[in-house]
């Protein structure tokens, strides 16, 4: 019972690797909706199987044992391995819940102010432009949807670059790609191997949106420069500031631009088969997780005395 | 891009492009600017109905020059609650999360390799 909790503990590790595989192989879209599905199922299993843990160590306290209504002690492997198991899962739920806690009201505090002073502002169609320095643009959802651009932003582009970037925030916002968003972080405050998933995901959504974009204004390479313009625009303001931290990979920016730049493909049954790993790896560890909560309930049941050996 | 196909997006975008292009250009412009500026093919009407539209809902300014009106953006108290606004998104680090950023920040390798990324497209 306890080694079947364990699975779901440790198979986030191998998520990293086959997420990035999965964005590489399938449609952006598709990619999407595996990646955060897959993150959704990975995160929960982790949560379950740590409160079966926690409930486990709880329950051979004489206490809480009383509370239960146990007749009979807990059947579990042995005290010294599950008993610091317990206080490890308490620990990193109570940590995980802080966390998680902390990050959504500072999202939703950012998320409400961004909103009302958007609603205030008198908007031409969908656009709400910044009068600043920088150059930065994001898309708003909500009712109704926004597109967020600087002034810095708007001069730095042309004409048909500046479409392509409407287009671009068009489709996060009628793709609704915050829920994803939204899903990953809470998936990153699960399991520290979820946050390299999030990082993936937040790629995903902007190359479902790249692709969206491309298809609407029907012109690869004019989102492809519009990136790069806005991106190369943004760096040159951005040098001076002292809290700049190089990052040691790739970053996202020059992997979209690197894809939208080669011709679309369609990717081969093999290929897919492939990048659907992390859904097996997903539907594994939720299937441990669950038989594995199962067994505890099992255990507790008997250890009630409701059920015989 | 056709005539056609201009002519028939939804007010919202055009709204949107004509705005933009009052923002980008940074100094006040006449319709026939607006209309080269936005680099379509919509009609200078259509480009003048739009405008006006703007300046009813108080995000266009208008001043007349010559037989016409030059256009511009307005700045005012809004624009500095919106610049405001834009201070305290700045301090989160973490906005990225629930708001999808068009472009993330580049470290020096990223802009070295989307430079040559651009040079090798262009050839």
């Amino acid at each position: 019972m306890t080694a079947l909790l364990l699975v779901p503990l440790f198979l986030p590790f191998l998520a990293p690797t086959l997420a990035r595989r999965t964005l590489g192989r399938l449609t952006p879209v598709t990619a999407l909706w595996v990646l955060t599905t897959s993150a959704m199922a990975l995160a929960s299993a982790c949560v379950a199987a740590l409160g079966a843990l926690v409930l486990t160590g709880l329950l051979k306290l004489p206490a809480f044992a009383a509370l239960g209504e146990l007749v009979h002690p807990l059947r579990t492997p042995s005290d010294f391995l599950v008993v610091p198991a317990a206080m490890a899962a308490t620990g990193v739920l109570t940590l995980s819940v802080w966390t998680l806690a902390r990050s959504a009201l500072g999202q939703a505090r950012v998320f409400r102010t961004a909103r009302t002073q958007a609603d205030r502002y008198p908007a031409a169609g969908d656009l709400c432009v910044i009068d600043s320095p920088h150059p930065d643009a994001y898309a708003l959802p909500g009712r109704p949807h926004r597109i967020v651009v600087t002034s810095a932003m708007l001069r730095s582009l042309g004409p048909a670059e500046r479409e392509a970037l409407f287009a671009h925030e068009r489709a996060h916002n009628q793709a609704g790609h915050h829920y994803f968003l939204a899903a990953a972080e809470l998936a990153a405050h699960c399991h520290p191997a979820l946050r390299t998933i999030r990082a993936t995901i937040r790629l995903a959504a902007e190359r479902a949106a790249d692709e969206a974009a491309a298809t609407v204004l029907g012109d690869r390479r004019l989102i492809a420069t519009a990136i790069a313009r806005a991106a190369l625009a943004g760096q040159a303001s951005r040098s001076t500031r002292p809290d700049f931290v190089p990052a040691a990979t790739t970053g996202p920016v020059p992997q979209r631009v690197a894809a939208l730049l080669q011709p679309s493909e369609r990717c081969s049954r093999a290929t897919r088969f492939t990048a659907l790993l992390l859904a097996a790896c997903a539907v594994l560890s939720v299937g441990a997780g669950a038989t594995g909560v199962l067994a505890f309930h099992h255990q507790v049941e008997i250890a009630q005395g409701e059920e015989s050996h | 891009m056709s005539n056609a196909k201009d002519e028939r997006r939804p007010a919202g975008e055009l709204e949107a492009a004509v705005m933009a292009a009052l923002w980008a250009a940074g100094a006040p412009l006449t319709a026939g600017r607006v209309q080269t500026e936005l680099g379509s093919q919509l009609a200078r009407t259509t480009v003048t109905t739009i405008l006006t539209r703007l300046h009813e809902k108080g995000v266009v300014g208008r001043e007349r020059q010559g037989r016409g009106y030059v256009y511009f953006p307005v700045q005012d108290a809004p624009g500095l609650t919106a610049r405001r606004m834009h201070s305290e998104l700045d301090r989160d680090t973490d906005r990225e999360t629930v708001l999808a950023r068009f472009v993330a920040q580049l470290s020096p390798d990223d802009e070295q390799l989307l430079r040559q990324l651009l040079e090798g497209d262009e050839q």
